[in-house]
């Protein structure tokens, strides 16, 4: 185990699978001499050359297509977005084309890409600099999304993307780059369509994404100091979702409450909810509880900002709402 | 450019287009189709200038482009009767055609789409050491979408080798080229970007050609993309599900007297002295050989619905 930082993690692994296939580059603004608007890219450019780590112009739709053309003649772009929400002015290529061509072509052609944006809020930078649009991607039949919550998922997974043969949108909450944590040293991945206990517990089930994964841990640690063992599941992968490992540990703790920096409204967390009640309704001791977003755009003031992002408050509220009263010693 | 095999394949699109025609009067056709009658020229123009590995991205007025670089007719028509034995086995239709074997990326849905596509395409050609040129197709309509923007920045500043090819057939839909596109000229917009840009007269195979063949052998060599514009016109509406057409009857007339082909037929004849009778011998195969596309396409079965839930993922 080597203990590094999520954002190094990630370079680490574009580095070892630049290394490993002569065919993936890393395509985006400023990923080059700049090494990325939040260094996950840096120092690629000096050892792999201008070839392989390509500035491009602020042009997101082209960097978009151009990650799906050369994908389609056999190399592996791995595209950076310096912010998820600029992913919406290359939505179409997005959509419409890498998430489609396998299947418009019956299988003929594949769109082996990653596309990396940084997600959420936290760093006050308001309403178009912020958003988690994971969920929307989540919805598109053909795109795989992918959102890791520590350095060591990080890079197992970022690693797993770069190997698959769809288009992955890999989703990295910017307030998680500086997190150090443990990383296997030799060649670690980490298969897509994995969820992972990241504590086990018998008494209530906490689903989280992302940033919110560590907040989840915290509540349940919090939890435990009154004798509730909160069971913490992070899907890890969003599309294609391990909903055995959910409803596994929902079957056992009968209690679910659900974690997301996206917005509620047909919501990652919609979704988990919905295949949870389709599963395993009688199951359910308690309705579930979803922490999400404030349904507004980001605000930048700190406080305003607080007062809409999920907080561990805001996760023992709902645990509290879900658990039966004598359980809970909060109470 | 064999003479003869540009004419032949002229006229291969131009009785493949109108056996879609009929095909959907008789209500064989799944969806819609955009007819490319009086664009042919282009395409065989344009794909004839293509080697081996070269690539070309084409629009939503894909047929031609198909054609002209070697895809199978009967294959094609199977796929825009949605028959199991189509490129895409049903799923892709007029607007998906695509055979990655013969460098062809895919006819596309969405206008200027293909634009960012073809330039992707030379960048990994160009990562693969590999020295393809790509010919991106593209209507005027297009050149009004942000992506042509991008794709042809990206292009120049990359030096990447594309062959931007505009068929400005003067109509996107019930929209004019006049009313709707500033300047007047696609080909001017190349000055934008520091790239050589050029008008082609688009009913011409043989000034296609040339145009093309002097824009690849530039990119091939490293210098960066062109952008040709040809002038051209579509004979039929917008698509076969497009009933009403603003386009003034004098106007479709004039470029009717303007056929692409007859006007190759008749310099084939004039100029290079062909027997008629050489050419009626290509006129013959060429309709047998879409009348035996058209048997193809339609012995084919529909695929198994249990297909439709197939290929989301590689």
């Amino acid at each position: 185990m080597t203990e590094t930082s999520y954002a190094q993690a990630l370079n680490d692994a574009i580095r070892e699978e630049m290394r490993r296939h002569p065919l993936v580059f890393v395509l985006g603004e400023d990923v080059a001499r700049m090494g990325g608007l939040f260094k996950v890219t840096q120092n690629l450019l000096e050892e792999f050359g201008s070839g392989r780590v390509i500035d491009t112009p602020i042009s997101e739709a082209a960097i978009a297509g151009a990650g799906v053309g050369a994908a389609l003649v056999g190399a592996r772009p791995v595209i950076e977005f310096q912010f998820s929400d600029f992913m919406t002015i290359a939505i179409d290529q997005i959509v419409n084309h890498a998430a489609k061509l396998c299947y418009m072509t019956n299988g003929m052609v594949s769109v082996p890409m990653v596309i990396r944006a940084p997600v959420g809020s936290g760093i006050s930078l308001g309403a178009q600099h912020s958003q988690s649009l994971e969920s929307w991607f989540v919805h598109i039949p053909g795109l795989k999304v992918v959102m890791p919550s520590t350095a060591a998922d990080a890079k197992g997974l970022l690693k797993s993307a770069i190997r698959d043969e769809n288009p992955v949108l890999f989703f990295e909450h910017r307030l998680l780059y500086a997190q150090r944590g443990n990383v296997p040293d030799g060649e670690h991945l980490v298969p897509i369509g994995v969820a992972d206990i990241k504590r086990a517990g018998s008494d209530i089930t906490i689903i989280a994404t992302g940033r919110t994964v560590s907040l989840a841990l915290n509540a349940a640690q919090q939890l435990a100091q009154s004798g509730v063992e909160a069971e913490v599941i992070d899907p890890r992968t969003l599309q294609p979702l391990d909903t055995d490992l959910i409803c596994r540990s929902v079957r056992k703790t009968n209690r679910l409450v659900v974690v997301s920096d996206a917005w509620s409204i047909c919501g990652f967390s919609a979704e988990v909810m919905a295949r949870v009640v389709e599963l395993c309704f009688w199951d359910l001791d308690a309705p579930i509880q979803r922490v999400c977003g404030k349904n507004v755009p980001m605000p930048v003031a700190t406080c305003l900002q607080n007062a809409v992002m999920v907080s561990v408050d805001d996760i023992l509220n709902a645990c509290q709402i879900v658990l039966p009263p004598k359980l809970f010693g909060l109470n | 450019m064999d003479q003869l095999d540009a004419y032949r394949k002229m006229l291969l699109i131009r009785f493949f287009e109108e056996e879609i025609y009929k095909l959907n009067k008789l209500g064989l056709l799944q969806g819609t189709a955009h007819l490319y009658i009086g664009m042919e020229a282009i395409a065989v123009g344009a794909c004839t200038t293509m080697l081996n590995g070269d690539y070309l991205t084409s629009t939503h007025r894909g047929h031609g482009h198909g054609i002209a670089c070697g895809l199978d007719t009967g294959r094609m028509m199977a796929e825009i009767l949605g028959r199991v034995d189509g490129y895409c086995g049903g799923k892709g239709g007029s607007m998906h055609i695509a055979d990655i074997s013969h460098g062809m990326l895919g006819a596309d849905g969405i206008v200027g789409g293909g634009i960012p596509i073809a330039v992707g395409a030379a960048v990994g050609s160009r990562l693969k050491a590999e020295s393809s040129v790509v010919l991106c197709f593209f209507g005027e309509g297009a050149t009004n979408q942000g992506s042509f923007h991008e794709g042809l920045n990206f292009a120049a500043v990359q030096k990447l080798p594309v062959v931007f090819i505009c068929e400005n057939n003067l109509w996107a839909l019930s929209a004019s080229f006049k009313e709707f596109t500033a300047g007047g000229s696609v080909a001017a917009r190349a000055a934008g970007y520091g790239i050589p840009g050029a008008r082609v007269d688009g009913n011409n195979v043989t000034a296609v050609f040339e145009a093309v063949a002097v824009a690849a052998r530039r990119a091939r060599q490293g210098l960066g993309p062109s952008l040709l514009e040809c002038e051209t016109y579509r004979w039929e509406g917008h698509s076969i599900f497009t009933r009403q057409d603003n386009r003034p009857d004098e106007e479709i007339l004039h470029w009717k007297n303007r056929d692409p082909i007859q006007q190759y037929r008749n310099k084939l004849v004039e100029t290079h002295a062909y027997p008629i009778q050489t050419l009626l011998e290509v006129e013959a195969q060429v309709g047998t050989q879409i009348s035996n596309a058209a048997e193809y396409a339609k012995n084919s079965p529909m695929p198994d619905p249990g297909s439709a839930l197939e290929h989301v993922f590689a």
